[in-house]
């Protein structure tokens, strides 16, 4: 497999095993520049750490990583030098609950990426406008809705201009109404053109962004391509019997 | 989390895998080796400087005589056997003590209003006495009163003080604890019908004592050998014994040999608790952060 010249993330082979278990078993697949791929699956299919993976936080066992075309799997890599490429959003939120919402995102930009405090807080300023989250700016994330910490946590990643941003089921701790608003807030970042890897289990919201729908399904990807092809006219048993379950669970 | 999958009970690593892994285990050898060169520099350096100095040879026989030290060693045991008995006594009163005066500085009951009141100035007045003043005011002051059926024994009158003191310290540090686990535990718990009491014995404390465990250890470690300070009142512990011999024979081998029973017992102890919590921290941890 060769890397196609516009692909920012480019991924071979990958595998991990935790003990005798299998968790990634062999993944491949391209994210060229500008476009949304994403994971679903059941749980435990490996999403999550297929997407810690790509973030450095787990050791991979074989397999290839390569962004912008630089092999981050390699023995030598600064981890920390390649974070600051990426952004990414965790399902629990992770916002620091000793730090206000204007200084959980200026964290990163100031101590990392060398801004001063003025021209962080003014990106960050700006960027809570632009979600509507501006008046929350001096609260402390406990104070604040699921759905307002994980949009924090999404401008958080942001405030850093990533070139990828890594978004790791970031809904499956809110509620429905929650879900929306946290959803919209991606949706605009895919029309910006925001280049992202998702694991989700919102099959709506994974058609509306998915460039590139991927089922994930014991450690392998077992069927992928064009979202609507995927989820309406799936072609292996495995993601029929999947979508089936999904459907039955009211959740497509 | 996932099942396993046949054909990879056979997998073989790539031929980059295994490139990597010779790449990590160089690098690991290279940091083992570089481990070991700077301690046998700095180590050594320090021995040399040590055995170099002009006044080495009378200080090894002043201090390090171990014929010596060998031959008064079971009067220095004996000495130190009571400071084991008094940590035990005094560790288990304190525990208790501390953890009491902790639950009523943390709770919100407006009937313990005046036992909050009270707490707080006794861990205000006894943190800030030195130690060494609350034994002498216990341990002369009381039998200086006259009470009958008060004890005049100093050993006891001076493990109360060492109680005293200690579990104004204690207390502190469980408090700090309790006040860092998040209140939704405290919700948690509640909703799922546990009292006010079941929340703190089977949610709050559990969690608060975990992450404390290494200040407390701080603290008994400090008491093993603050029980040492009671010799005032003519107690006579490890120290004190040492002292006796010292005073005969001008040689200061005995406190030397003191020292090392601390040691001896401080050191596995802090060692274990370590492991104890390094084992229930992996346990309950996500694994995989760099």
């Amino acid at each position: 497999m060769s890397l196609s010249p516009s692909a920012l993330l480019s991924v071979r082979d990958l595998k991990k095993t935790f003990g005798s278990e299998v968790v990634l078993d062999g993944i491949s697949f391209e994210v060229p520049v500008h476009t949304a791929t994403v994971f679903i699956g059941a749980s435990g299919s490996g999403k999550s750490t297929l997407l810690r993976a790509l973030n450095l936080l787990e050791q991979v066992d074989d397999g290839v990583i390569e962004l912008d075309g630089e092999e981050i799997t390699a023995v030598d890599i600064d981890p920390d030098q390649v974070r600051r490429k990426l952004g990414m959003v965790f399902q629990a939120f992770n916002l620091f609950p000793h730090m206000s919402v204007l200084e959980n995102i200026t964290l990163s930009p100031i101590k990392v990426h060398g801004l001063t405090r003025d021209e962080a807080n003014e990106r960050a300023l700006s960027l809570l406008e632009r979600f509507g989250l501006r008046e929350k700016a001096d609260q402390y994330p406990d104070r604040l809705s699921g759905g307002q910490q994980q949009r924090v946590a999404i401008i958080r990643a942001l405030a850093r201009n990533p070139r990828l941003l890594l978004l790791d089921e970031i809904t499956s701790a809110l509620d429905p109404v929650l879900v929306n608003e946290v959803l919209l807030t991606v949706r605009e970042l895919k029309e910006e053109g925001m280049t992202m890897v998702i694991a989700t289990h919102e099959m709506g919201f994974a058609k509306q962004v998915a460039d590139q729908l991927c089922y994930l399904h014991g450690g392998k990807i077992v069927e992928s391509g064009r979202a609507s092809d995927v989820i309406d006219r799936p072609k292996e048993p495995e993601t029929q019997e999947f979508l089936a379950r999904v459907h039955s669970a009211g959740r497509l | 989390m996932t099942s396993p999958i046949s054909d990879s009970e056979n997998w073989q690593p790539s031929e980059l895998e295994r490139r990597r892994r010779a790449e990590r285990q160089r690098k690991t050898q290279k940091n083992v080796l570089i481990a070991g060169i700077s301690s046998v520099l700095v180590l050594g350096t320090f021995s040399i400087i040590l055995v170099n100095s002009p006044g080495w040879i009378s200080l090894r026989d002043t201090f390090f005589k171990w014929a010596y030290g060998v031959e008064v060693l079971p009067k220095v045991i004996l000495g130190f056997t009571t400071n084991i008995t008094l940590t035990l006594i005094a560790g288990s009163s304190v525990a208790l003590l501390g953890l009491l005066l902790a639950l009523v500085r943390t709770s919100r009951s407006p009937a313990l209003t005046p036992f909050r009141f009270l707490a707080t100035i006794y861990v205000d007045v006894f943190r800030g006495i030195p130690m060494i003043l609350v034994i002498l005011l216990i341990g002369f002051g009381i039998p200086a009163l006259q009470i009958p059926g008060v004890t005049n024994e100093v050993l006891i009158l001076g493990t109360i003080a060492v109680i005293i003191t200690y579990t104004a310290y204690v207390a502190e540090v469980l408090r700090s604890g309790i006040l860092t686990v998040h209140p939704s535990q405290r919700a948690a718990a509640r909703s799922l019908g546990l009292s006010h009491f079941q929340t703190l014995r089977h949610v709050v404390l559990p969690q608060a004592i975990k992450r404390v465990t290494p200040p407390l250890l701080n603290d008994l470690v400090a008491l093993i050998k603050d029980t040492g300070l009671i010799s005032i009142l003519g107690v006579t512990d490890a120290v004190r014994a040492a002292q006796i011999q010292t005073a005969k024979s001008f040689n200061y081998t005995p406190y030397v040999m003191a020292a090392l029973l601390f040691l001896a017992v401080t050191i596995p102890l802090t060692r274990y608790t370590d492991r104890i919590l390094r084992r229930s921290m992996e346990r309950q941890n996500a694994q995989g952060l760099t």
